[in-house]
């Protein structure tokens, strides 16, 4: 232990425990959002003009909706080059692979096995979603004498695709997977690990990861049966 | 030993004649197996044919073959220390297999622990993680009176839990990451639940973990098949404690 008067320095930035705590807080901020995200989403079953007054607001107020879009960008660049550089990392250690290379079955799950291809997933899911919605085909309302986006008709039309709404839900239920994992293993790298919460925890995990899952999902299935409907 | 209750094995062994060859899986066929032979005792059957027949035999590495010393290793039918739970190669025995099997049998892999000759791997990336600070280096004095240096029950069995780790490199090997965390954990672990080791805990963790990454291990993603495969069932709590040590290391400078 030679180097007894090191202080908070660079190299800690850069270790490995550091770069997973990075993606634990970015991640775990995302699964933030996510939540936000639904709830806002499920106005679209109330009612069309709620939706619609909803994204109104959230427009209408630019300080708010640069900052909380400068910060998810952030964040979501900083777990997705994060999440990048540790895979490649990560290969590198294991030059040549095994002849065959079999799991116990007592710890790896298909959720925590395919994180990077379910990330992979969210990231051209994400690109799409900001194209077919934020970036799509603009259709102008009138509400209580205020003139706004109508969104609602936007999102409408894409889940009245059977494409588009699969599309959607497929996504979803990447999305879900890749949080099943995500939500305890960021407690974990941060060093959070108790014999009675942890457990609580990895249920917890799930549970969050079938609420959004489940919930994105069904606005998706709610779409496309007001689509066929109509 | 009646005939009737040996089985025969088709094998499929990694051999390499030294760390620069490329290598390749060669196929016996070994006959006469015993299952109350250990899966170590195999091998030195099927080397003593291949001695016989002026072959080279098949280096591995193995010591004590009481399951303590962490010599042995083996990635066998693609699991570190084969199927069984909390079992290192040696303490495996053959009735874990059925006549006609086809058991393949590798060195473990990662690019910290190259390979040296057939199933041998050099794993002195251990002992250069030990070197950086798995040890207490200040003066703890005489032996003490007992009791005087009072250690609750739970932190003693805590790092006698750590202390189990016998090195042998399972956790690395079956790491899709080629990770070290759970050896490095251990090994932190143990000497900061006590309090002789707790006074150099926050530089031990910080040095450990530097060292640990400087020889090219993987990162760790939290998916406990090291914890699934070590002989010793040491668990990845300790990875977690790895964890909130380091952090609470690197924020806390113990300098003006």
């Amino acid at each position: 232990m030679s180097s007894s008067t090191q202080s908070f320095s660079r190299s800690y930035f850069l270790s490995s425990v550091v770069k997973k705590q990075i993606m634990a807080v970015t991640g775990l901020l995302l699964c933030g959002f996510l939540l936000g995200h639904l709830a806002g989403n499920l106005l679209i079953i109330i009612s069309p003009d709620a939706f619609n007054q909803y994204g109104h607001a959230l427009v209408s107020n630019k300080p708010l909706l640069y900052t909380a879009e400068a910060g998810l960008i952030v964040l979501f660049l900083v777990h997705l080059c994060m999440a990048a550089k540790l895979t490649v990392e990560n290969n590198t250690a294991r030059p040549q692979k095994y002849y065959i290379k079999q799991k116990t079955g007592r710890g790896a799950t298909f959720a925590s096995s395919t994180m990077p291809y379910t990330g992979l997933i969210i990231l051209i899911f994400l690109i799409t979603h900001l194209n077919s919605f934020k970036y799509g085909t603009i259709y102008m309302t009138t509400i209580d004498g205020v003139e706004m986006r109508d969104l609602y008709r936007t999102v409408m039309e894409f889940f009245a695709q059977p494409l588009g709404a699969a599309w959607y839900a497929f996504a979803m239920i990447a999305m879900a997977i890749h949080v099943s994992h995500g939500f305890w293993s960021a407690f974990q790298s941060f060093g959070f690990s108790h014999s009675k919460y942890t457990p609580l925890l990895r249920k917890a995990g799930i549970a969050y990861a079938i609420l959004v899952g489940a919930g994105f999902t069904a606005l998706a299935l709610y779409g496309y049966i007001q689509g066929v409907q109509a | 030993m009646s005939d009737t209750n040996t089985m025969t094995l088709n094998l499929k062994i990694w051999r390499q004649a030294s760390t620069k060859d490329k290598g390749q899986i060669v196929d016996y066929v070994l006959e006469g197996v015993s299952p109350d032979m250990s899966f170590l005792e195999m091998i030195d059957m099927l080397n003593e044919q291949l001695v016989a027949k002026n072959d080279d035999p098949i280096a591995f590495d193995h010591d004590c073959r009481e399951g303590i010393c962490g010599m042995c290793s083996l990635m066998i039918n693609g699991q570190a220390h084969g199927p069984e739970k909390a079992t290192t190669t040696c303490q495996l025995h053959m009735r874990s297999f059925k006549d006609g099997d086809t058991i393949a049998i590798e060195p473990w892999r990662a690019r910290a622990f190259p390979v040296l000759k057939d199933l041998m791997v050099d794993r002195s990336a251990f002992d250069k993680i030990i070197e950086a600070g798995g040890f207490v280096n200040v003066n703890t004095g005489n032996a003490q009176d007992a009791n005087s240096i009072l250690i609750p029950k739970e932190n003693a069995d805590l790092a006698m839990d750590a202390a189990a780790c016998i090195g042998c490199g399972a956790c690395v090997a079956s790491c899709k990451n080629a990770s070290a965390m759970l050896f490095v954990s251990a090994k932190i672990s143990q000497l900061a639940l006590l309090p002789q080791g707790e006074v150099e805990a926050d530089q031990r963790a910080l040095s450990m973990v530097e060292k640990m990454d400087e020889l090219g291990f993987g990162n760790c993603t939290n998916e406990a098949e090291c914890e699934a495969s070590c002989p010793k069932d040491i668990s990845i709590s300790n990875i977690a404690r790895m964890n909130r040590g380091f952090l609470k290391a690197a924020v806390s400078a113990k300098t003006k």
